[in-house]
């Protein structure tokens, strides 16, 4: 009875949830002009508390932002991107006026017209053209207009446990190259122990379609396509059932994936961490995640490049503005965003981080070109403190592995794909042919919308 | 005649002031009441059938788009994989859900001693919030170190992959809902059984009644009007279910979506369109709408 109840509370909550957006939705346009007087914007980013030194980082670069520029105040809020608060913040006016997404995002607020265009102010910012293009690219739409500025960069790679290498007397610093390799090394891995798990891979809440994607575009397929002027699904072939094949050969045949599956991003992370994991597709943020959540020492892991090495998955972050901000409001967050993302200051950044003991030097694909990423390329130089030869494969490797956007509507392509990949790892007769087949029957139904 | 009129008429207003002001302070009670279920049921209500006849992107005012929001549900393959879903659930929690509490409370009715340890036992899980139970059980199912599997593997029995194999997901799901939903269907059943006179199986065994002839012919019927209420109710719960495939299978896992994982899957995370996930609120509603209907018609009749 009481579940009954709860139940149906639950679907009153979810109605009403749907439903009272729209009641707060009405009037968005920004309508005060502060022609001349100082402006007042809000800003989301600003670390947890529990984060110090990069809270006391933040908030030392608002400090100094407001005293160079008196006219501008900066409200800072916790947080970044939680695709299920942000309509609700969108409709309840709670979304910050400049806020961070992740890539694949940007086109989907683009065409919902949830974002301003920022391109007439851009212009007064000439640091922002050294910006990558393709990166740009994502913050705009077809006609050229820009509505947002990247932040950060990731590519993925191979993570290794280089403990559980030495156990199984693998070369600690040959991680595989080859998807052929990764499933030898995965083998002798599993064989260490039950509960050790040699190569895992992700299929619950689009992470599974992601590393689809991922290991789809490392030996040279594609997910999406143009097709003229329209998108389509382009993985129904030899390239996504070989993907898939060797995920199902690895899980059924060797038994060199482990029992549990329908994993999410956290779920490899902590594998890695407590030493029960071989290897997983991943990128320096990975690392990052395992050293300063779960205690590791940037020693005990190391970063291959992906496998086979046709190509490699490539996204991040970035700070769109909301729609309707005044241009007063829209070249003020320009300002903030150009001060603390600046090539300029690379250098003193990496300086208090590697005072403070925090990882500086791991080496992912930066956001820059030109003049501004020789900057980068400098300070990260003069202040690395990690151990640079577990991420030599992968740093080698870089430079000849093309980096590849993800495909448009990436979140609900991802989404179609993560059954795909459930199925593969959970069913050993799952039909690979008809889940391919149906996967590409809805995602090209998703990508019609795409111009 | 005109005289009864003009003296009614006098009378009217009198009466009904005053039947006001007797009731003043109960109409202020309930005021607060009727404000508060306008407010948060049936203005969303109503602006949800509402919203799912318009397109909305939550920064320009929504548009109508007429019937488009429920062309493309009923394009959407998983539309139908949902509502399959959901009544497959709903089925299998019937079988479990519906006759397992039945037989616990009466299996505790019989008990001369410890009825009361067993009722709260029984009762225990409905107090933990639904999102811990089925954390619990997904340490339970995990096919590789996890309890059952263990448990299973020390009696030398075969494993499963439980929640992760094809073929048991969905009953994986009944059972964390079962567990976690029986204590109050089975002391709503302890209710009903102790109100059943003991002289009426006092007859039945001076009869030479069975055990099983003294359930079919004297509990069952005796009981017949709390099962029906009770399955009633529980079809409109278990058409609702969320959190365990949510949590356990994800919202992408088309063996175990259901019509609510599909409306979230709409509104906050694959589609992002409130229209739609408001349309396929709506059909659900209209659903559970006709059960409630019954169950309101059978309950008034019992009045």
């Amino acid at each position: 009875m009481n579940r009954a109840r709860r139940g149906r509370a639950l679907g009153l909550v979810l109605a009403a949830g749907v439903t009272m957006t729209t009641a707060a939705c009405g009037g968005a346009q920004e309508s005060e002009s502060v022609a001349g007087g100082p402006v007042t914007i809000t800003v989301n980013g600003l670390p947890a508390a529990t984060d110090e030194f990069n809270r006391a980082h933040f908030e030392a670069d608002v400090k100094a932002f407001e005293a160079k520029y008196p006219n501008i105040k900066i409200d800072a809020k916790e947080g970044l991107m939680d695709p299920q608060t942000f309509s609700a913040k969108l409709a309840g006016g709670q979304l910050e006026d400049v806020f961070y997404v992740y890539l694949t995002d940007a086109q989907n607020l683009i065409a919902k017209r949830q974002v301003s265009d920022i391109s007439t102010q851009l212009a007064g910012f000439p640091v922002t053209k050294d910006y990558k293009p393709g990166l740009m690219k994502v913050f705009s739409d077809a006609a050229g207009k820009v509505y947002g500025l990247p932040d950060e960069n990731y590519s993925l790679g191979l993570i290794y446990n280089r403990k559980l290498y030495q156990r199984a007397g693998l070369d600690v610093n040959k991680p595989p190259v080859t998807w052929a390799e990764v499933r030898e090394h995965a083998k002798k891995i599993s064989a260490l122990g039950k509960d050790i798990v040699g190569y895992g891979d992700y299929s619950k809440s689009n992470t599974g379609g992601w590393h689809f994607t991922a290991e789809v575009y490392s030996i040279g397929g594609d997910v999406a396509v143009k097709d003229g002027d329209t998108w389509k699904a382009a993985f129904n072939d030899d390239k996504g059932r070989q993907v898939l094949q060797q995920l199902k050969d690895m899980r059924f045949t060797d038994d060199s994936m482990g029992k549990r599956q329908l994993l999410e991003y956290d779920d490899l992370i902590k594998l890695m961490a407590t030493d029960k994991l071989g290897l997983y597709v991943g990128s320096t943020g990975d690392m990052s995640n395992i050293v300063n959540q779960f205690k590791g020492t940037f020693a005990d892991y190391g970063l291959g490049p992906i496998p086979d090495g046709k190509g490699t998955l490539g996204g991040g972050s970035g700070y769109m503005f909301k729609a309707g901000l005044s241009p007063e409001k829209i070249k003020a967050g320009l300002t903030w965003l150009t001060f603390k993302k600046n090539p300029d200051r690379i250098a003193s950044d990496n300086k208090n981080a590697a005072a403070k003991g925090l990882p500086v030097g791991l080496p992912e694909p930066n956001v820059w070109s030109g003049a501004s990423e020789q900057k980068l390329i400098e300070a990260t130089k003069q202040y690395a403190n990690i151990p640079s030869e577990n991420f030599a494969p992968f740093a080698a490797a870089t430079a000849t592995i093309p980096l590849k956007l993800e495909p448009p509507n990436a979140q609900q392509v991802y989404a179609a794909l993560d059954p795909v990949m459930q199925k593969v790892l959970t069913d050993p007769s799952a039909d690979i042919g008809q889940l391919l087949t149906d996967a590409e029957k809805q995602v090209n139904q998703i990508l019609s919308s795409v111009k | 005649m005109a005289v009864i009129t003009a003296s009614r008429a006098h009378r009217g207003p009198n009466r009904l002031r005053r039947r006001i002001g007797d009731n003043l302070q109960a109409y202020l009670f309930l005021a607060a009441g009727l404000a508060s279920f306008a407010l948060f049921s049936w203005y969303p209500l109503v602006k949800g059938v509402i919203l799912s006849f318009q397109q909305d992107n939550l920064v320009v005012p929504p548009y109508w788009v007429g019937l488009d929001n429920f062309r493309a549900l009923f394009a959407d393959p998983l539309f139908f994989t949902a509502w399959r879903n959901t009544l497959e659930f709903t089925g299998l929690a019937l079988v479990f859900g519906y006759a397992v509490p039945f037989v616990v409370a009466m299996v505790i009715n019989e008990f001369r001693h410890l009825k009361g340890y067993f009722r709260i036992a029984v009762y225990l899980p409905v107090m933990l919030p639904p999102i811990v139970s089925v954390l619990l059980w997904q340490y339970f199912y995990d096919p590789g170190s996890g309890l059952f599997n263990s448990v299973l593997e020390s009696l030398h029995l075969p494993t499963s992959d439980w929640t992760q194999s094809p073929k048991m997901a969905m009953i994986s799901l009944v059972l964390v809902s079962t567990w976690s939903n029986m204590g109050g269907a089975t002391i709503m059943y302890l209710a009903g059984l102790s109100t059943i006179p003991s002289e009426l199986y006092e007859a039945a065994e001076l009869d030479g009644a069975s055990v099983w002839q003294r359930v079919r012919h004297v509990t069952l019927p005796q009981m017949r009007f709390v099962l029906l209420v009770l399955l009633l109710l529980q079809i409109i719960a278990t058409m609702q279910v969320f959190v365990e495939p949510y949590q356990l299978t994800g919202t992408t896992n088309e063996e175990t979506i259901t019509v609510m994982v599909l409306i979230y899957r709409y509104a906050f995370t694959v589609n992002n369109d409130f229209g739609l996930a408001a349309a396929m609120s709506v059909l659900l509603f209209v659903v559970l709408a006709a059960f409630s209907a019954v169950y309101l018609r059978l309950t008034r009749n019992a009045d």
